[in-house]
């Protein structure tokens, strides 16, 4: 089978985007020690090179989808919607953390290399088509996120953050392995397409009972992942560890890379076994909805509240899993594009108003923001408008299209469930607003300073493609239905 | 090929209670370096069902994905241990309930 | 069926050069060095640690740090194997792929050896020539001198 094996040229087209950003990771790694302090920011540039460049080339790979390197790789509209999000994640943290690591005079190389490496890991991982090859991204991704989350090697949170992470991540892994390992001693393959086969076919006889447990035991490893309870405890302490561009980064390009390899397992490989494993998503949904809406509500530290409400918005992800259709991936597609600018953007706010050493992180810091800086209350309050789902913003129809899918697949208790909690949801961030814009300045506050370019490019960025989804959702939700469609062929 | 060769079974069973004790390990131990050790346990029981699974198989693959497993608990364990340095520097503790700062 | 000999004449040569190899270094070493014969020359670990004490001495994290280094470059090398087993099948392709592998772990080491993660003395004993020693130096006042 491996004999005289020779890739295509359009394979390596198809994993180009990957290509160029291992090549630009590395070039800023060996460049890093050859640069002096004040010329950092010439890596940070690289970075964002990089990243277009592989933005572009992850468009155009799309015009030659399928398999590549003995399908071990798949590009096909999932793999290319994820890849673009995640690559917009990291423009967006690259952008967003100038202003954060100058204030905390860390700017360096590794910064830039790190987010490089852990974005070519989603990538690998979204485009994955095979198990172990899913797992190698999963890793990358992690590895350099568990740094990331330690960045700060002198401060005492930053520090347990990286551990916590760390060490329930790689606990998450072994289950998600040891699910792999099962797969692969019950199908003999850990190709997802071939996987599908065996199980639709009636004429081999597989151990149902090995291959649930299998799922359920991969469950526990992508559930960590994308912070759905009961996995969800290692999130606080981490987003609120971690520097704030880093938490920005953490809740959107691993957790939407985490619910696409999430996707693509249980609707393709494990599409014909679904009466086995939604029981689980669907109690996971419903218990990450209730825990993440209702412990945010008790916070008082905005970045602990936005990873409670980040493990909220897992949970109605969650519910689009579960009902283990085609529109249901849509919407969870649609969920995770809208999840990730605004979520993004609240996080670069904070970053802005965090001052050095990250004090200023209480809610009764965010007082009279609308004075003090008016540009930015408005855009934080429309990325809290959509975090709640008003309507006009893309949290809205993340929302309806998640419900409407699970309305079709008669989970109404979910729904219910998940209206409700967005009603409680709502109480937590209108308080946010509530405080920016009634409650005046503290007198003697120092002046924040102003939003530096990189730092308003992403902030408006961020606030277009919120307000972009919410207007005009029609566009990318055509692609993700088409695109999930091809999910469960 | 031998002439009494080890039943699948027994293999599998071995990497399940090789894998049950690492879990306990990370579940009930206090210090983290042995609680790390509990997670590299637990890759290490997958191998062996990796490699269990692939000679029943009669395929090479299995053994190929354990090189993979090896390479990233190796990667894991630098950048684990170089977290639980930067964690001692700055506590002078091990102890993983000492490590626990961050509440409301 | 190929007769013995033929098969292991690879073997045979890589003995015989192994075996010129580790004489003309000793070989070489024997004839060019400088020979100087003292009491710290004697010691086991010339100029490594004290072989007696206590085992529960703490040891710099410099240690740590090499070894964790050593690990990874040492797994690394794993992948060689099954590449060796299929490289005559795969040919010039096998062979670009271990090249960029290997470029890749090269530019890793070039950054931790030029971000100093090499080096073992720290920058300050550098800058001073380390003085030479006395003939009659013990093993002791070396090791207090880190």
């Amino acid at each position: 089978m491996f004999a005289n094996y020779l890739p295509t040229g359009a394979e390596y087209f198809r994993l180009l985007p990957e290509m160029i950003l291992t090549a630009a990771g590395t070039l800023i790694m060996v460049l890093e020690p050859l640069t002096g302090y004040r010329r950092k920011r010439f890596l940070g540039h690289l970075a964002l090179a990089g990243l277009l460049a592989a933005l572009w080339a992850a468009v155009v790979a799309y015009s030659s989808p399928g398999p590549a390197f003995n399908r071990l790789i798949v590009v096909d509209g999932f793999a290319t919607f994820f890849r673009v999000l995640v690559i917009v994640v990291g423009i967006l943290t690259v952008l967003s953390c100038w202003d954060f690591l100058a204030r905390h005079k860390a700017e360096s190389g590794e910064f830039y290399s790190l987010i490089l490496f852990s974005v070519v890991g989603q990538c690998v991982m979204v485009s994955a088509n095979e198990l172990i090859t899913l797992f190698i991204g999963l890793e990358v991704s992690s590895i350099a996120t568990y740094v990331l989350a330690g960045y700060l090697r002198d401060d005492k949170r930053a520090n347990e953050a990286a551990l916590k992470y760390f060490l329930l991540g790689s606990f998450a892994t072994a289950f998600l392995l040891y699910g792999v390992a099962w797969i692969y001693g019950v199908t003999g393959t850990t190709n997802l397409v071939d996987i599908r086969q065996i199980l639709e076919s009636r004429d081999v006889i597989h151990p149902i009972l090995a291959v649930s447990t299998a799922a359920a035991l991969m469950f526990v490893g992508f559930a960590f992942k994308v912070s759905a309870a009961p996995f969800q405890i290692w999130a606080p302490d981490v987003y609120q560890g971690a520097p704030t561009p880093v938490a920005a980064f953490m809740s959107a390009g691993p957790k939407a890379a985490g619910f696409a390899i999430l996707l693509r397992v249980y609707l393709t490989a494990f599409g014909p076994i679904d009466q086995s494993w939604v029981p689980f998503v669907w109690t996971c949904a419903l218990a990450t909805m209730v825990i993440g809406n209702f412990a945010a509500l008790a916070q008082n530290n905005v970045k602990r509240l936005l990873a409670y409400s980040s493990i909220a918005h897992a949970g109605y992800i969650m519910v689009a899993v579960a009902t283990g259709t085609a529109p249901g991936a849509a919407a969870a597609m649609f969920y995770l594009a809208a999840y990730a600018f605004m979520n993004v953007g609240a996080f670069v706010v904070v970053s802005h108003i965090s001052g050095r050493g990250e004090r200023k992180v209480n809610i009764d810091d965010l007082a009279g923001l609308s004075s003090r800086q008016p540009l930015t209350a408005a855009l934080f309050s429309v990325f809290l408008l959509s975090l709640i789902g008003v309507p006009l913003t893309g949290g809205f129809f993340g929302k309806f299209y998640i419900f409407k899918a699970a309305i079709d697949s008669q989970l109404y208790w979910l729904t219910i469930l998940g209206l409700l909690t967005s009603a409680v949801a709502a109480y937590y961030y209108l308080r946010l607003i509530v405080v920016m814009y009634m409650r005046p300045a503290v007198d003697g506050e120092e002046e924040l300073p102003p939003l530096g370019g990189g730092l308003k490019t992403a902030l408006w960025a961020s606030a277009l493609g919120t307000l972009a989804l919410g207007i005009f959702p029609s566009a990318v939700l055509n692609f993700a239905g088409a695109s999930g469609a091809m999910l469960v062929r | 090929m031998t002439m009494t060769s080890v039943p699948l079974s027994w293999y599998l069973i071995l990497s399940a209670v090789l894998f049950t004790l690492g879990v306990a390990g990370f579940l009930f131990r206090r210090n983290i370096i042995t609680v790390f050790m509990s997670i590299e346990l637990m890759l290490n029981a997958v191998n062996l069902s990796f490699v269990a699974f692939s000679y029943q198989w009669r395929q090479v693959d299995g053994h190929v994905y354990t090189f993979f497993v090896m390479v990233v608990a190796a990667a894991e364990a630098a950048v684990g241990l170089a977290i639980i340095l930067t964690v001692f520097k700055n506590r002078a503790t091990l102890q993983i309930d000492d490590v626990d700062s961050m509440k409301n | 069926m190929r007769p013995y000999t033929e098969i292991y004449f690879p073997v045979v040569v890589q003995i015989i050069i192994a075996i010129a190899v580790a004489a003309g270094m000793v070989g070489g070493s024997f004839l060019l060095g400088k020979k100087v014969r003292n009491r710290v020359k004697d010691t086991p670990y010339e100029s490594g640690m004290q072989p007696v004490g206590s085992a529960r001495e703490r040891f710099s994290v410099k240690f740590y740090l090499v070894a964790m280094i050593f690990i990874l470059f040492d797994i690394e090398a794993m992948f060689l194997y099954p590449w060796a087993v299929v490289y005559r099948e795969l040919k010039l392709f096998a062979f670009v792929e271990m090249l960029v592998f290997v470029v890749l772990i090269l530019s890793g080491f070039f950054y931790i050896w030029k971000k100093g993660a090499l080096d073992w003395a720290p920058e300050s004993d550098k800058k001073t020539e380390p003085k030479p020693l006395p003939a009659e130096a013990s093993i002791a006042t070396i090791l207090n001198r880190h």
